[in-house]
């Protein structure tokens, strides 16, 4: 069977895409390896309208739960490959099954960045962290560090105090571009410690675990510091990869050029999210979602218009 | 079936287990856990009587955890004859999931 719709990404964009295509009527399956996407990592999410406070991964549950209740075919894996197959497109599963649509949605949202320095990965799971939501508990009473100075960075401090004995927040630039409610909340915990304008060099230990890491500067007359942990939140790189293929052109910091209704450059093909470059630097669950319902709607002026 | 695994089953669910075991660590408050959960599942079903499954919640059974030195969740370790042979930290898609099974 050909899809009219392949919805690639499984996070509030893709998660929303698929709400309205059903709406619709426009036959189409939702494809991504992680259900929930960036959200899930969220500890707490209170800029969604309608939640006072709710944890990302519970509220991710409850719009795949949403999603499912509309008759959405859902597949929960990763894709290899997007080629162009006329006037169609094809995309290849990781259990190599092919599948082919009519348009795709594109909200492959975001991937990790790392801070690519010595012991990152060597560490990693070992005191090394990219979610503190998963892993604060690991580090009662110990002292850590995040780095980063973004409102995730800045939530994660703030529940990483909750149990810790310490946290440091070290920020390569100055001020912090969280926004105010945060930057007044943390500077309210006085377990956090704010450095500005520093980097992490290097992240050190005894091979079993990690013991302190090593700063551009010197921070009270001292470039290491003792941390148990280190959290890094530093945002993300767009998930580009996969629709090279296609010549969908890119904005000039790699994120999926759209105009204001969600199409790209590529007749049939749209993005939404994280991924695609319409809501500037806020990368936000309601600026994603948003994007998932304007780009359905587009699909579904697409398909009409035959 | 994935089995419920804690602190007072673990040596002998796992650590005696005849064939190879993918225990899943992991916490309700984890939302990468709960992506991980139903591939791990999934490899239950297509690898069954090859491997074994099981899931231990880091919070009921801090001991386990704490001695093969699990400080990130979701991780995921192969036990085989009593002693772990691979590890995986942090969300994975299915393919390097499998990869675990079939280096054995």
């Amino acid at each position: 069977m050909i899809y009219d719709l392949i919805i690639i990404g499984t996070g509030p964009a893709g998660l929303t895409a698929s709400l309205y295509a059903s709406r619709y009527q426009i036959s189409h399956l939702l494809i991504g390896s992680q259900l929930g996407g960036t959200m899930a990592w969220a500890s707490m999410v209170e800029n969604y309208p309608g939640f006072d406070s709710i944890t990302g991964a519970d509220l991710a549950q409850k719009m795949i739960e949403q999603v499912k209740k509309l008759g959405a075919e859902i597949k929960n894996t990763g894709i290899i490959e997007i080629k162009r197959k006329e006037p169609n497109f094809e995309i290849k599963t990781e259990n190599d099954e092919i599948i082919e649509a009519k348009t795709l949605i594109l909200a492959t949202g975001t991937q990790r960045q790392k801070l690519n320095i010595p012991g990152e990965s060597e560490y990693l799971g070992k005191g090394v962290s990219y979610c503190a939501t998963c892993d604060a508990t690991f580090f009662k009473e110990k002292i850590v560090a995040v780095v980063g100075g973004s409102n995730a960075a800045v939530m994660s401090a703030l529940h990483l105090a909750a149990l810790a004995q310490k946290v440091y927040l070290i920020y390569r630039r100055r001020p912090l571009r969280a926004d105010p409610i945060w930057v007044e909340r943390i500077q309210k915990e006085s377990k956090i410690e704010i450095i500005y304008e520093t980097n992490v060099t290097e992240i050190f230990g005894d091979n079993k675990v990690m013991s302190g890491i090593k700063l551009d500067k010197p921070y009270q007359n001292n470039q290491e510091l003792k941390v148990d942990g280190i959290f890094i939140e530093i945002g993300g790189k767009p998930g580009t990869e996969l629709v090279n293929s296609l010549r969908v052109k890119l904005d000039e910091k790699g994120y999926l050029k759209v105009k204001s209704d969600m199409s790209t450059n590529i007749p049939g093909v749209f993005a939404a999210g994280d991924v695609a470059n319409a809501s500037g630097e806020l990368q936000q669950i309601i600026t994603a979602a948003s994007e998932g319902a304007l780009a359905a709607n587009s699909v579904y002026r697409y398909l009409k218009k035959g | 079936m994935m089995l419920d695994l804690n602190d007072k089953n673990f040596e002998q669910e796992v650590l005696q287990s005849k064939i190879p075991f993918l225990v899943d660590f992991w916490a309700s408050w984890c939302g990468p856990c709960q992506m991980v959960e139903p591939i791990i599942e999934e490899l239950d079903k297509e690898y069954e009587g090859k491997i074994k499954t099981g899931k231990l919640n880091v919070d009921e059974s801090p001991q386990t955890a704490a001695k093969y030195g699990v400080m990130s969740i979701p991780t995921v370790i192969l036990f085989k004859e009593g002693k772990e042979v691979a590890r995986k930290v942090g969300f994975e898609n299915k393919e390097s999931f499998t990869k675990l099974i079939s280096d054995l």
